[in-house]
This record gives structure tokens, C-alpha cells and sequence, in this order.
């Protein structure tokens, strides 16, 4: 082989591999991008049926019952607008409390009730989830009732 | 007063910075010795003055001293010394204090083992990296001082997050810095050549040392940040593919890359313009990594900062050094050559490929890292990349990679024989294809993924076996010892690291084959199975610790009715912020892990539990420590040494080849 063909052996074999590389990325993120949406836009009928999500904002003072298994658990989570009912068989996160910040991935059941797979809450106390703390914002933005006095707390040291 | 003098040899610091970034590189194009001999002076004197501010943050936290703003919102009167000093790196500006520390301590190494480089090269070296310390330091100064004053003094600090306080973290922070800013000599090396058009093999011999140094720590400090989230956030996982992991994973992957290629650039000269690249590269996904995880871009408990000035300052400041360096590459690279040709099928053509790949998972990860982040951006709405993603990408891409892994280190250079290697490597092959095949079934289960990765992690141990049995025959000595110590240690160094990547694949195999969890709800004497491990909840008991108390839960694990172990696993409350934290308890073991985690208490002293038993988990840290090894091993090898030792004599040799430039 002379020098030259070599080279293009050599760029085909990349491109080879970049061509794998893009065909697997494409792929995996077409079955796992996994999309967030607020209470709100779920309330709306945005949300896809049949297919994982994210919701976020925060959970219901109040809401959180467990069933006799000491496992499933059952609470609201709600962006002061709308509110979803979230259901979870599993141990909670630490930082799970009423009154704060979670989020949620799971699925939309037919009784519109969110059956989550997964729940997000691993961070310190005042600390909100981004997801959750912009779904407030966004309830808030688009000139919902106020029921709750609602402190979105800005992580910020300054305010220690 | 003693924050006072950390703040001013801060800003000495940085006036010595500039002065060692500016003039000991103009000195080196104009060929001025007298503006060169600045640099190693200059270096060191930087690296003095913040180990003065580092002290005096340390005495601060120390001292308690809660009228400096970053030890009140870090630590508490009632936190232990060491978290307390451990909290210096507990948050955004004291980190990046100890980045710049290691950056003036890597600078003072620099100094210390550069006798046998040109003065050009060394003055040039020492400036880039005073260059990079410029941005750090300027960065603390104008935006994330650790010194600021809080006036009036806080009566009591805000404390560690309770999640930090933990061995690990004591350890881990500094050894990630280690490699992340160890990659900066590499780059430093890299830039230097660029600016001196001037890139031989005596180059690579300089920086591979460096490099590999840089990315065992490296190494180390993944595996450590990866042990402390298994053990530390009560989940039972060891990595998540979370953007902080992968923060750290892409300098390694782009390191790895690296460290590979120099070896193609020292022993053949080839691969020049693409080792220069990849140690642009590993650089620059350091400062990624630290802009990612310390720009609050990212939420988890490793982002600190959510002030936006510092974002657009790490962003400028990336700008600057990733678009710079790349712009020199552009305009010096073809200067630099491309080095020696060789065939497709060569030791060459295998590592090439080897760092195609590597490169092409690190794409792929640095992807699904960035994308939500740029959709974010662009207002496109919120998504996550979960860890279904990355497996999917990365293991198909590391897979040839690892197979390659273990031709390529029986091929020749420039040219090897398919036929011949496959003569040689057939026993391998057919040892570690059978082994694969049967082993699931011995051990009751068999799915293709459990075969595929003992298949990889097999024929990369007989594979090195191969080349050992080859390469001891082939050396001189009469007996067996003799003909081992005949081996060069770099040589065992490779060896070592590569059976530490299949010490690793065994462990995560075995972990996801294996592995069996269950939540269950426990009444006090109950009992739970799993994995043949019988656990039994014996109640909790409250237990008070320095600064939180705790509910400690007692559990006896039986095996065929002999008790094997009691597990505590705590529930801890935090005091000082009203935090809880879950403290799993685990029996580590060789062949596997019993891991228990207290989750809520119900009614009746009952609560709800998790446990685990997992498989040969211990094996993907210590193959993550055997690779390390094996770094560590190819850097005490002869050549080094004698380098070293050459300086310590006055320079009887002529400093090696500075004769040979390429300038074109």
C-alpha cells in the first residue's frame, strides 16, 4: 500500500468509528432522553402517556400516606397551580420532607395518578432542585393564585 | 489578622504569577537567558506564597475563626479538627484554593526535576503553567476570596454538609486536584513545544513520567470519589453516570489517551501532532470538569457556587485557555511533524486505534454530559441523560478497545504478521472463550453480557500472561528471578495497570450479574434473605455523636445458620443544620459485600430497610488501585531513574539533543 492509501485507510477507519459512535449516541438518546415537565403542563394532558418523565416541585404539606407495607408511599406534589398525585413503592431519599422540593421520574397511569420509579431529593435542606424551584417560578409567572406563602430559597452562602 | 496575610500572599502570589507568565516565556523566543532565569525562582516563590495562604485558611478553620465568611458557611464549633481542616476544600472557594496549591506545588516539582531540560524549554514550561495560575488567582481574588471577612463575626458556622464528613472526603478532593492539575505540566510540556516548533522523542521521555504521575492520582481519586458515593449516599451504587462523575471520567478517558500516545511518540516518534492534541485535550476537560462541577451549572452536592459572575469568569477564563491553546495548535502543529509511517496492523496501528476509541467514549460522554446543559440554555425545555445512555454508548465503544487491549502489546512496531499473532494468541483465545463460556453456568446463570465481560477480562489477563512468557524467554539471565529482574519495570508497570482493567471488569460484571437488593419493611426480629445471607433486625438503639445523633440499628447476618457478621447502620440527624443523613453499614469481603441501609422508621420500632448483597464490588476499586500500581511501576523504571541520577551529576552530558529541531 502506498502512504497515501494508508492515510485513507486511516480516515475511513475513523470515520468508521465515529459513524458507530453517532449511530449508538443517536440511538440511546432517542430511548433515554428523559424529559421534565411541571404539574401544570401534566394537568394540561402535555405530559406523553406510556413513556418516562420527570415532574418536579413541591410536596403537598399533608399528602404523604403510607400503606400498610411500610413501602408505598403516596403524596402531592404540586407546582401551586396544579397539583399531581405521585405514587412510590420504595425507600425515600433523606432529604425527602413535606412542604419541600422533590423530583420524580416515573410514568402517567391511567387514573392520572404518576407512578414513579425514582425519587429525586439528595440535597441540602433549603436547597431546591432546579427542576422543582423553576416550575414554582413558572406557576408564579404565568399569575396563579397565591394560596401558599411560598419561599423559593436562593442558595446563596451570603444568607447564612 | 492571620486571614489578612492569606489574603495578601494571595495577591503577591498573583503579581509573581504574571511576572513568571509574561517574561520568562518572552525570554525564551528573544533567546534572553537573564528574563529565562526567572522562571524557577519565580516558580518557587509562588509556590511559597499560597502555602502561606493555605496555612492561614487552615489555621482559620482551626482557630474556628467565624469571622471569615467561607469558615463560618464550611464548618461548626462542634465539628471535629480534621473535618475541619478537611472543610477547606468542603466548598467553591477554598477548592479552588487547593487547586491553585497543587498547581504552585506542581510548578515547585517542575523546578525541582527539570535540570536536564533546555533552559528555553524549561523557561517556557514554567511560564504557561504561571499563565494558568494567573487565572486562578485572579479568579479568587476578584470574585471567590476565601479570606472575605464577615463582620459581625457569626457566633456559630453553618457546618460541613453532614455528606462530607466522611474519611473519603478528607481524601478525595486533593487527589482528584492531583490529577486533574497534574494534566497541566503535561500541557504545559505540550505547549511549550508548540511555541518552540520543537517536538522530538526526548520531549516525550520529559513529559511521560509527568503525565503518568498525574493520572494515577487521577485514577485514585475516581476510584476513592466512586467508593465514598457507594458507601456514603446509602444507595448501594458505584457510579451514576451523574455530570460530576463524568466531570472526572473525561480527563481520565482523554489521560488514558495521552499516556498511550506519548508511549508511540517516545519509542517510535510517531503520533506527534495527535499527542500534542490529546494533551490539550486532557487539560482542557480538567478545567471543563472544574467549571462543570464548580459552577453550580451542575446541582449536586459538589456544586457550590450559584453566583453568575463566577460563571461568566470560568467561562472566559476556558475560553481563553481552551481557544488559545487550540489556536497555537492550528497555527504551530504542522511545524511539529508527524513522525515515522508504519504499517496498519503494527503495535502503532493498535494504539491509534485504541485512542480513536478512547477519544470517541469520551464524545460520547462529554454529549449526554453537555446536551441537557445546552437545550437548558437554549431554552428548548429540561431533559436528563440517565445512566441507560452512557451504558449503552460507552460499553460497545470500550469493548474493541479492551480486545485490542490485549494484541497490542504482542505486536511489533511498525509492522506485525496477522498470521503470526494469531499463532501465538490462539491459547489465549481459546482458554479465555471457554472459561467465559462455561463459568456462568458453574455459577447458576448465564446471560451474554456476564460472558462478554469475563471474556474481556480474561484475555486481557492471558494475553499479558502470553507476552510475560515471551518476553522472559527472550531476556537474558539463567534463572527465573534473574530473567524477571531482566524485565524493564515500565514493562511490568503495563502489565500490572492492564490486569488492574480486567481486576475492574470482573468486579462490575459480577456486580451487575449477580447482584440482589430488596426494600423491605422489618419488625424488630424479623428476618430477610438474600443472596444466602440471612439478616436479622434486632431493633435500634439511639446513639449521640460529636455533632448529631443517631438512631443505630443492630443486624445479625447468618449464613447456613452460623453468624457471619452484625451490621450498625445508622440514621444520623444532623444538629447544626437539622439534617438527616443515612450511615450504611457494610461486611466488605473479597468475594462480595453485605451492605445495609436504615431507610424510615415505621410504627412499632419496625423500619424500612435496605439490603444488599453484592458480588466482587470491591474488585472495581481495586482494580481502579492495581491500575494506579501499574502507573506507579512504569515510573520507577530505569530510564527514569538514570535521568534523574544524570542530574545530580554536573552536567557531564550534553543536555539530550536539543540539536535535533524540526523546524520546517
Amino acid at each position: 500500500m502506498k502512504p497515501r492509501h494508508k492515510r485513507f485507510v486511516f480516515i475511513g477507519l475513523g470515520l468508521l468509528v465515529l459513524g458507530v459512535a453517532t449511530v449508538l449516541v443517536l440511538n440511546a438518546f432517542q430511548k433515554n432522553l428523559v424529559f421534565f415537565f411541571t404539574p401544570t403542563m401534566v394537568a394540561n394532558g402535555e405530559a406523553p402517556k406510556g413513556q418516562s418523565f420527570r415532574i418536579g416541585g413541591m410536596v403537598e404539606d399533608g399528602s404523604l400516606v403510607r400503606d400498610g407495607d411500610g413501602l408505598t408511599v403516596h403524596f402531592v406534589v404540586t407546582d401551586t397551580a396544579k397539583s399531581v398525585p405521585v405514587t412510590y413503592k420504595g425507600i425515600l431519599p433523606d432529604l425527602f420532607k413535606e412542604g419541600k422540593g422533590a423530583v420524580a421520574q416515573g410514568q402517567l397511569g391511567a387514573d392520572g395518578t404518576f407512578v414513579a420509579s425514582e425519587v429525586l431529593a439528595k440535597h441540602d435542606e433549603n436547597y431546591m432542585p432546579p427542576e422543582a424551584a423553576e416550575a414554582l417560578a413558572k406557576a408564579k409567572a404565568s399569575g396563579a393564585q397565591e394560596s401558599k406563602s411560598l419561599v423559593v430559597p436562593e442558595n446563596k452562602k451570603d444568607s447564612l | 489578622m492571620i486571614p489578612e496575610i492569606g489574603h495578601f500572599a494571595l495577591i503577591l502570589a498573583l503579581c509573581v504569577a504574571v511576572v513568571q507568565g509574561s517574561l520568562p516565556i518572552y525570554g525564551a523566543a528573544v533567546g534572553n537567558s537573564a528574563l529565562m532565569a526567572i522562571a524557577k525562582p519565580a516558580a518557587r516563590a509562588q509556590f511559597l506564597l499560597v502555602l502561606i495562604a493555605f496555612c492561614s485558611l487552615g489555621y482559620a478553620f482551626a482557630e474556628k475563626d467565624f469571622s471569615v465568611l467561607y469558615v463560618a458557611a464550611t464548618s461548626n464549633s462542634q465539628l471535629p479538627l480534621h473535618y475541619r481542616l478537611a472543610a477547606i476544600w468542603g466548598a467553591h472557594e477554598g477548592s479552588l484554593l487547593l487547586w491553585t496549591f497543587i498547581l504552585t506545588w506542581w510548578m515547585f516539582a517542575v523546578t525541582l526535576f527539570s535540570k536536564h531540560l533546555p533552559e528555553t524549554m524549561r523557561s517556557r514550561i514554567l511560564g504557561v503553567m504561571g499563565l494558568v495560575s494567573v487565572g486562578f488567582l485572579l479568579f479568587m481574588l476578584t470574585v471567590s476570596n476565601p479570606f472575605e471577612r464577615l463582620i459581625p463575626a457569626a457566633v456559630e458556622g453553618r457546618d460541613l454538609n453532614p455528606l462530607l464528613q466522611d474519611p473519603g472526603m478528607v481524601v478525595h478532593p486533593p487527589m482528584l486536584y492531583m490529577g486533574y492539575v497534574g494534566f497541566s505540566v503535561a500541557f504545559a510540556f505540550a505547549i511549550a513545544a508548540l511555541l518552540g516548533g520543537n517536538l522530538d522523542a526526548a520531549w516525550a521521555r520529559w513529559s511521560r513520567p509527568w503525565t503518568t504521575v498525574a493520572w494515577c492520582f487521577l485514577t485514585v481519586g475516581i476510584a476513592m470519589g466512586s467508593g465514598w458515593a457507594y458507601y456514603e449516599l446509602g444507595w448501594g451504587g458505584w457510579w451514576f453516570w451523574d455530570p460530576v462523575e463524568n466531570a472526572s471520567f473525561m480527563p481520565w478517558l482523554a489521560g488514558t489517551a495521552l499516556v498511550h500516545s506519548l508511549a508511540v511518540t517516545d519509542k517510535r516518534g510517531g503520533f506527534k501532532v495527535w499527542t500534542v492534541l490529546l494533551a490539550i485535550m486532557a487539560f482542557s476537560l480538567s478545567l471543563l470538569g472544574t467549571f462543570l462541577v464548580r459552577s453550580g451549572v451542575l446541582t449536586s452536592v459538589h456544586a457550590f457556587a450559584t453566583d453568575p459572575k463566577r460563571g461568566t469568569f470560568i467561562l472566559a477564563f476556558l475560553a481563553i485557555v481552551i481557544g488559545g491553546s487550540l489556536a497555537l495548535y492550528a497555527w504551530r502543529a504542522p511545524r511539529v511533524g508527524l513522525g515515522g509511517s508504519f504499517a496498519m496492523v503494527s503495535r502503532e496501528g493498535m494504539l491509534l486505534a485504541n485512542n480513536v476509541l478512547l477519544v470517541a467514549a469520551m464524545g460520547s460522554v462529554l454529549l449526554g454530559t453537555l446536551y441537557p446543559l445546552f437545550l437548558d440554555a437554549l431554552d428548548l425545555g429540561k431533559i436528563s441523560v440517565g445512566p441507560p445512555y452512557f451504558d449503552s454508548v460507552f460499553a460497545p465503544l470500550m469493548a474493541p478497545a479492551i480486545f485490542l487491549m490485549g494484541i497490542g502489546p504482542l505486536a511489533q512496531w511498525k509492522k506485525a504478521e496477522v498470521p503470526d499473532l494469531l499463532k501465538r494468541l490462539k491459547w489465549a483465545f481459546g482458554v479465555s472463550l471457554v472459561t467465559a463460556l462455561v463459568l456462568p453456568f458453574v455459577m447458576g446463570k448465564w446471560t451474554p453480557l456476564l460472558s462478554l465481560g469475563l471474556l474481556l477480562a480474561l484475555w486481557v489477563v492471558t494475553t499479558a500472561v502470553v507476552g510475560l512468557r515471551e518476553r522472559l524467554s527472550h531476556s537474558n539471565g539463567t534463572g527465573l528471578s534473574d530473567r524477571m529482574a531482566a524485565v524493564p519495570r515500565s514493562y511490568w508497570g503495563m502489565l500490572v495497570a492492564h490486569c488492574g482493567i480486567a481486576v475492574f471488569i470482573v468486579g462490575v460484571t459480577m456486580v451487575k450479574g449477580f447482584e440482589t437488593e430488596s426494600d423491605v419493611r422489618m419488625n424488630v426480629g424479623e428476618t430477610a434473605t438474600i443472596g444466602g445471607y440471612t439478616f436479622r433486625f434486632d431493633g435500634t438503639e439511639d446513639v449521640v455523636g460529636p455533632n448529631y445523633t443517631a438512631a443505630r440499628g443492630t443486624f445479625h447476618v447468618s449464613r447456613d445458620g452460623r453468624e457471619t457478621t452484625v451490621l450498625y447502620p445508622e440514621k444520623r440527624r444532623y444538629t447544626a443544620q437539622n439534617q438527616v443523613m443515612t450511615e450504611a453499614a457494610i461486611d466488605p469481603g473479597l468475594l462480595r459485600d453485605l451492605y445495609v441501609s436504615l431507610g424510615e422508621p415505621l410504627d412499632g420500632g419496625a423500619w424500612s430497610v435496605r439490603l444488599y448483597h453484592k458480588p466482587f464490588v470491591d474488585w472495581i476499586w481495586g482494580g481502579c488501585f492495581i491500575m494506579a500500581l501499574g502507573g506507579v511501576l512504569a515510573i520507577s523504571d530505569r530510564r527514569y531513574r538514570l535521568a534523574w541520577r544524570k542530574e545530580k551529576e554536573p552536567k557531564v552530558a550534553p543536555v539530550a539533543r536539543p540539536a535535533r529541531c524540526e523546524v520546517a
